[in-house]
């Protein structure tokens, strides 16, 4: 049932323009690039040509004496004595002893024009000592293969592992042997997938400014300010609370500006400039070949299955490369991908491989869309031999609330089976289907998140409210936190502000990341106007001379209750903000915690593909998402969710690859060849909101950002072979491959 | 490098600026004349994100010199809304949430109301191709195409 239909809120589920809207349409919002700051430098990155090589020397003599040129900076300038990820996060924002990839930082000028640290930073003489690179995961996992960093490997990896493996996951239940032997079908695949980049369309960009007394302050285009603070200062040794950062408006993320990259040289090249901000603003090139796409996998999985669909067994054996710093998310994409299943013998098998590549980032459900791709298409495979409707054996093997996950913990509510019932009655899976078409469905599934979370509400004089959040918004969520506020309060959602601030106003934030913001923020904002309303209550209390207890909130106003009823004219919260000043003062709520009661999402799609079988092409006809958004806060924005992560998804799985080659530079940073969904490629997105409400959530949210991306994988794949017969193993599907795998099937 | 004067109009504002021959127009636009609404989103003339339409034809800014604006006729999204009341297209952006971050969303505007000027009565697959030199990452592109579609009827409903 959609939403709009429900009128259990008078304001949730509604669909008001979002607040940012004015200034997103006309230009004026500022996003990173788009501050100046009087007495500013501009800043340059030297980044290596190598893949892998020891740094003997670094000149930049040549560089400082050029006119215009304030500063310049290497990791000489960095603080020692770093470990663990503090080492990683500040070997990956500047080399030391090695360049580990093309496109790591060398060193870093600040000029006072862009042109002139550009033309600085060629001046920088480096000699290099070149070494043998790898960059293909199933190669870096060689017990021959190059060595990234000797002792990077941590606790969890058995003796005797090749020396890039640096994490080593392992975990399941039941006997998987036993399962696989009552199966009447088992089937074992291996799969592929290519890095790529989350193409966030705005490059990363700051304004860093850092005095020699330690003070600093940034402007950052940042999914998580205290995130930017945090790392920010333990790389370069300050203070946490004397750095103040802001994030500008965010023009996308996706994960990818979760952590840091040249945040801290435009801080270390301001306080070396004698303290004048620093802007460092990257070019696309450099956002594909230096800061953090996903890893690339290598996948086997062995799945049992029953001649009427039950799945009785499986086991998944997942290598990735995340750059050449552990982090790579096998363990998220192991725990992700068999959950919509429920499986009584299941084992997981995970290699964290260190790679020639830049550090990997968080992207949208990270692992996640990997483990499913290998997953979904072998269920899928093992549909079509034994001839069962691949619907019907999602919903037959479905979780259910209580079920334990296949990855340990037990299920509280959630929707798999309603998102699959609504699925299988989506007038998308009748339509007839011609020649060379096909149909693919596949499920997904993320967990979502909570995270340190502080929030602040104030009413204004004039009974409007002020909500101060910590998250940043990157797709709409200042208007589902202002629903959620105004309907807390009885208030007009015009007459909510929501104000994203920097680091000095609030308690640590985690960054907008998880698919948290509208559930972890919306719920913090909404017990901090439970606050409001408490206070506000107690001043109409005193007012009347009456018990608290004995006063309720009802439409925005306090009002007698119990044997007070009727006694006194509802007091309005404009009465109530209107005298405040003299009843005690400011009202406000307050909010902080790791708000409990996550509520996890699975999603299914369906697609309809034509193949040219010429060229090998594949064209989306018709694309479905159905997915439990527990409850739509602001339903438009719940579907720019769902269509956004299925067209990332569509462009993972045909087009989008990082290539390298064998000099170990990657060859296509450019648009141009990083080859991104344009709207010519694609149909309308259809889509539907399922809502099996999170008890956990006082509106039933349990975010919707992630999980959609991941079902494209499979289910292009899988729509595939039904077009053409075809099993596509290994992302992307691009028409090269997909053609030469049709004369492969014809010989 | 010494810089050349440059005159030329910006939404119907005579301006004027000291350019580097080296400088892209959207360099000078943002870093010379403080319009900021443009963005770059590749420099290389992919994604859209800084384009104008100059003596009424769309460019990607970042694809221009700035001395080249010498004495053509610049229109930014900073010049698309009539003071408080906004091109239909804007509006119809706002009310179908057609952005998520926003950030392609100037490139988007412009590009689109160069469509419509053109071809006031386009198909679905025309606005698509069309805009296919404008990325957007956020939204898969539905709801846009139906702010368009939605704006070129309301346009056209208005003549």
């Amino acid at each position: 049932m959609p939403k709009d239909d429900i009128k259990e809120f008078r304001l949730v589920g509604t669909r008001p323009n979002r607040p940012d809207g004015l200034d997103k349409v006309t230009g004026r919002a500022r996003y990173g690039a788009d501050i100046t700051a009087p007495g500013m430098l501009w800043g340059a990155v030297l980044r290596s040509p190598h893949a892998h090589a020891k740094i003997l020397k670094i000149d930049t003599s040549k560089a400082e004496a050029l006119t215009g040129v304030k500063a310049v900076v290497t990791r000489a300038d960095f603080p020692t004595g770093l470990t663990g990820e503090e080492w990683n996060l500040q070997e990956n924002t500047m080399a030391g002893e090695k360049a580990l990839y093309d496109g790591h930082a060398i060193a870093a000028v600040a000029a006072t024009s862009s042109l002139i640290a550009q033309e600085a930073v060629r001046l920088i003489e480096v000699d290099y000592e070149v070494l043998p690179h790898v960059t293909d995961v199933d190669d870096a996992i060689k017990p021959d293969a190059p060595v990234i960093r000797e002792g990077a490997a941590d606790a969890s990896v058995p003796e005797g592992m090749p020396p890039n493996v640096v994490k080593y996951f392992e975990f399941g239940r039941g006997d998987t042997a036993a399962g696989f032997k009552d199966a009447d079908l088992v089937m074992e695949r291996s799969f592929k997938t290519e890095a790529t980049h989350q193409g966030y369309i705005e490059p990363h960009a700051c304004l860093g400014q850092l005095g020699a007394d330690g003070k600093g302050e940034m402007w950052v285009c940042t999914q998580g300010q205290w995130f930017i603070r945090q790392m920010c200062s333990a790389v370069l040794g300050l203070n946490a609370a004397q750095l103040r950062v802001t994030p500008s408006e965010i023009g996308g993320g996706f994960g990818g500006k979760t952590t840091i990259f040249m945040e801290p040289l435009s801080l270390a090249l301001s306080q070396k400039a004698g303290g004048r901000p620093v802007k460092i603003v990257m070019s696309r090139s450099e956002v594909l070949r230096a800061t953090g796409p996903t890893a690339s996998a290598s996948m086997d999985v062995k799945i049992g299955m029953t001649k009427d669909g039950k799945l009785t067994a499986a086991r998944a054996e997942f290598r990735m490369q995340g750059g050449a710093f552990p982090g790579a998310p096998v363990d998220m994409a192991l725990y992700c991908c068999l959950a919509p299943y429920k499986i009584e013998n299941v084992e997981h098998i995970g290699y964290d491989v260190l790679a020639n590549r830049p550090k990997c980032a968080a992207y949208r459900a990270p692992g996640s869309p990997m483990g499913a791709f290998a997953v979904e298409s072998l269920i899928d495979e093992m549909c079509r031999k034994l001839d069962l409707d691949p619907m019907e054996v999602r919903l037959k093997n479905a979780v259910r609330e209580g079920d334990q996950a296949s990855y340990g913990p037990t299920f509280g509510s959630i929707g798999l089976v309603e998102v699959l019932e609504a699925t299988a009655k989506h007038p998308n899976l009748s339509v007839p289907l011609g020649p060379n078409q096909g149909r693919g469905v596949a499920s997904g599934y993320w967990f979502n998140h909570n995270g340190e979370t502080s929030v602040s509400m104030a009413i204004s004089e004039d009974g409007t409210a002020q909500v101060s959040v910590g998250t940043p918004d990157i797709g709409g969520s200042r208007a589902s936190i202002a629903l959620m506020v105004a309907e807390t309060l009885g208030i007009a959602y015009e007459d909510v502000r929501v104000n994203v601030v920097e680091t000095g106003a609030l308690g640590v934030n985690e960054p907008t990341h998880g698919s948290r913001a509208t559930f972890a923020t919306g719920k913090a904002a909404t017990i901090a106007a439970r606050a409001a309303i408490k206070e506000m209550c107690r001043r109409a209390a005193n007012e009347w001379g009456i018990d608290e207890e004995a006063v309720e909130w009802v439409d925005g106003a306090a009002q007698p209750a119990g044997p007070n009823a009727g006694d006194y004219p509802p007091m309005s919260i404009k009465d109530i903000a209107k005298n405040m000043g003299s009843t005690g003062g400011p009202i406000s709520g307050h909010h902080e915690s790791v708000p409990d009661g996550v509520g996890a999402s699975f999603g299914c799609h369906v697609v309809d593909v034509e193949v040219d079988p010429e060229t090998g092409l594949t064209k989306i006809l018709r694309y479905l998402v159905v997915q439990d958004a527990g409850r739509a806060i602001h339903p438009s924005y719940v579907e720019g969710q769902y269509q956004g992560g299925a067209v990332q998804g569509i462009g993972w799985a045909l087009n989008e690859e990082y290539v390298y080659g064998k000099d170990g530079r990657l060859q296509n940073p450019i648009f141009l060849d990083y080859r991104m969904p344009v709207a010519s490629d694609l149909p309308m997105i259809d889509t539907m909101i399922v809502e099996v409400p999170n008890p956990g959530h006082p509106f039933g949210v349990r975010g919707v950002g992630e999980t959609g991306i991941t079902p494209p994988l499979p289910a292009i794949a899988n729509a595939i072979q039904g077009a053409t017969g075809v099993r596509m193993s290994h992302l992307p599907m691009t028409p090269t491959k997909v053609l030469a795998a049709l004369k492969a099937s014809q010989e | 490098m010494s810089k050349i004067h440059v005159t030329t109009v910006v939404n119907g504002d005579e301006v004027e600026f000291l350019a580097d021959p080296r400088e892209t127009l959207l360099d000078c636009l943002r870093d010379h004349l403080g319009l900021t609404g443009s963005k770059e989103g590749c420099g290389t003339g992919d994604c859209g994100a800084c384009s104008v339409t100059v003596d009424g034809v769309l460019v990607s800014s970042c694809l221009m010199l700035g001395v080249e604006a010498q004495g053509k006729r610049i229109a930014t999204i900073e010049g698309m809304a009539n003071g408080e009341e906004l091109h239909p297209l804007q509006r119809q952006f706002v009310e179908h949430a057609a952005l998520q971050c926003g950030f392609c969303t100037p490139g988007i505007l412009v590009a689109a109301k160069a469509l419509l000027e053109k071809n006031p009565d386009p198909t679905e697959t025309e606005v698509r191709y069309w805009l296919a030199g404008n990325l957007c990452r956020c939204t898969g592109y539905d709801k846009i195409i139906r702010a368009v579609m939605d704006a070129a009827s309301e346009m056209r409903g208005a003549a």
